[in-house]
């Protein structure tokens, strides 16, 4: 009996609960929820952006970091309403998709290099060396052409040990796509990809993974994301661009390499960018939706609410927030290139953008 | 409808569904295969060469046929001592006592923690440990992971053969004491003898937990996508590949994916066939 009266006592304190939930908030009737997946180098930023818009009256966007390559497989499957990529789809998969497919840059990221050689910082690196130490050619941190370029630094006898992404990402298409331009060795070796055959070295899972290993091992380079490198606090290499300007990775040398002519659709590699103050390996991140919204049963108000929520991320309050967990925000080119692809995004043949 | 018949009919069911279940995966992973086969046919078992970078696409499966099999055959040769003498030393020697029970506990407690928390250990512990006996620059490697996985299958390997050990029929041990034979001269002459086909099935039984271990095995190997050139040079395995690249891939490189799973699907099947053959040989 008594186990009853408690039970029962339990299911009113819980349907009391629920109810009073319900009277703080009133359900919305038409509340719209979007899906979006793609990329995890963005996500940070994403994950911060759509939950302040939900906070600010934005529809709830349920972001799953699954890779570029989900993300792009997603949205041709045609599973969520948009998709985000770090590298642009080529022509051949352009084709491939069921409808055409526009670009919205959403913010610049940067991928440096990042090292763990004990007491040292201000490490100068050029492309030539870059390819040396990568391809495994260099192997000793004391060896002469890396001493002839950081004269002032006193360099350890010690084996140099690359750390790689074991994983397919963003993150190595954009290093890749940087190193194959600047070097020909490179680009006949192991050329652009998410993933390539490396010579040497050890590869970990993820940024966090390339992070830690290298924060936690004396002697070893590798590549990740600027905001992993900020956030474990693991130096990073100065990289000469092309003008021959060595460039601290920071917020505004990654604006500066957007300094490019972007073409209308934006798909732009702005790697190795000629503006002189340009950090070199950098690139947009981007968001990609169909063109012709009506598709797949959804609602007009669907896809108001996606282009409503692809153009408040490209705008100033979501750009903020991209600078304030390390992402470069958009200059004024490819912002202003942004807005007329969204102008043009449709509803059964009606434009959605005011 | 009477109850017996009911219970029938459920217990059909849900057997059949692990039937079908068990049917479709392994009719899924072959399906998947299928494009990677006829690209490589048997090149893609024999091939050494990784290389997803489009245009110069070409997989091959050996690195990691090789680094499943040498980490897995590896942390069995370290793991045997250690679990044969935690379960001599549970059955036999201090069978039924507080301090059997306790070890006994420990064993199997060994099997609750998770696979992340082995590779958290071994990278933060036992990595700097290998670093400093000089052997290895940063201690990523075939060996590291194979000691891990060594202490993750110890207690598979030492609950089974404790069981069979301690059913050893007290008659056989009591006739060889009073003849006179000491407590090594009845281990080695009855009691192995007698619990060898036990034994050895729950080294089997380890040695199939190891295969397809993760991602413990994915902090430490190193995950270099070529046949490992010694103990202390990383490697990659089956399982630990699959982890890394399926999430970016698509076309052949996803083929290829599922043709390594379908690999150690069947790995997996001939070293428990063989496992159930020497039990049959023996018992």
């Amino acid at each position: 009996m008594k186990k009853q009266t408690l039970l029962l006592m339990l299911i009113v304190a819980l349907v009391a609960v629920s109810c009073g939930g319900g009277g703080q908030k009133p359900a919305k009737a038409k509340q719209v929820t979007l899906s979006a997946a793609g990329a995890t180098f963005p996500q940070p930023f994403y994950n911060l952006a759509f939950k302040k818009y939900n906070e600010n009256g934005g529809p709830v966007i349920n972001y799953g970091g699954i890779g570029s390559g989900g993300g792009i497989k997603s949205l041709r499957d045609r599973v969520v309403d948009f998709g985000a990529t770090d590298a642009y789809l080529s022509d051949a998969e352009m084709a491939e998709m069921p409808a055409e497919v526009v670009h919205i840059p959403s913010c610049i990221g940067a991928v440096v290099i990042a090292y763990n050689l004990p007491g040292v910082t201000g490490l100068k690196l050029t492309p030539a060396l870059l390819e040396g130490i990568f391809l495994g050619n260099i192997t000793k941190w004391n060896d002469p052409a890396i001493k002839k370029v950081n004269p002032s630094i006193s360099l350890p006898d010690m084996n140099i040990t690359i750390v790689y992404r074991s994983d397919g990402s963003g993150t190595t298409y954009i290093f890749s796509d940087y190193m194959s331009k600047v070097s020909p060795l490179w680009r006949e070796k192991l050329g652009t990809g998410k993933a390539l055959n490396w010579p040497s070295g050890i590869g970990a899972k993820g940024n966090p993974g390339v992070a830690g290993t290298i924060s936690q091992s004396q002697g070893t380079i590798g590549y990740i994301g600027f905001e992993y490198a900020i956030a474990q606090k693991i130096p990073m290499a100065q990289v000469m661009n092309s003008s021959g300007n060595f460039t601290e990775p920071t917020l505004a040398s990654f604006t500066s390499a957007a300094n490019v002519e972007i073409p209308a659709d934006t798909r732009v590699m702005i790697t190795n960018s000629p503006d002189p103050d340009a950090y070199p390996i950098t690139s947009f991140t981007w968001i990609i939706l169909y063109k012709e919204q009506a598709y797949a049963n959804r609602t007009a108000e669907t896809a108001k609410a996606t282009v409503d929520a692809v153009r408040w991320l490209t705008g100033a309050d979501a750009q903020s927030i991209a600078k304030s967990v390390n992402y470069a925000s958009l200059p004024q080119q490819p912002a202003e290139k942004a807005e007329a692809l969204l102008r043009g995004i449709t509803y059964d043949g009606k434009p959605l953008g005011e | 409808m009477n109850g017996d018949r009911i219970t029938k009919v459920i217990l059909f069911i849900s057997s059949l569904t692990i039937l079908i279940l068990g049917a479709a995966i392994v009719l899924s992973l072959a399906g998947g295969s299928v494009p990677a086969f006829r690209e490589y046919g048997l090149r893609f078992i024999t091939s050494t060469v990784w290389n997803p970078t489009a245009g110069s696409e070409q997989y091959g499966a050996l690195p990691f046929i090789a680094g499943t099999m040498i980490t897995s055959l590896l942390a069995l040769i370290i793991c045997i001592p250690m679990a044969f003498s935690a379960s001599v030393f549970i059955a036999e020697y201090y069978n039924g006592t507080r301090i059997a029970s306790i070890l006994r506990s420990l064993v199997d407690l060994l099997a609750g923690i998770p696979s992340i928390v082995y590779g958290f250990w071994g990278f933060y512990a036992l990595r700097p440990l290998l670093i400093k006996t000089g052997l290895t620059d940063q201690g990523f490697g075939v060996f590291t992971a194979a000691l891990v996985l060594a202490i993750m299958i110890v207690p598979y390997a030492t609950s089974l053969s404790s069981e069979i050990i301690s059913m050893v029929p007290a008659e056989l041990k009591e006739a060889a004491y009073s003849l006179g034979a000491t407590r090594r001269e009845v281990i080695s002459g009855v009691i192995i003898p007698t619990a060898r086909s036990g034994i050895v099935a729950s080294y089997i039984l380890a040695l199939g937990r190891a295969l397809g271990e993760t991602m413990a095995v994915t902090m430490l190997i190193g995950n270099a996508n070529l046949i490992p050139k010694g103990l202390f040079s990383p490697g990659n395995t089956m399982a630990s590949v699959i982890a890394n690249q399926f999430g970016e891939a698509d076309g052949l490189k996803m083929s290829a994916l599922i043709a390594i799973g379908l690999l150690l699907f069947l790995i997996t099947a001939i070293v428990n066939a063989i496992g159930k053959l020497i039990i049959k040989r023996f018992a």
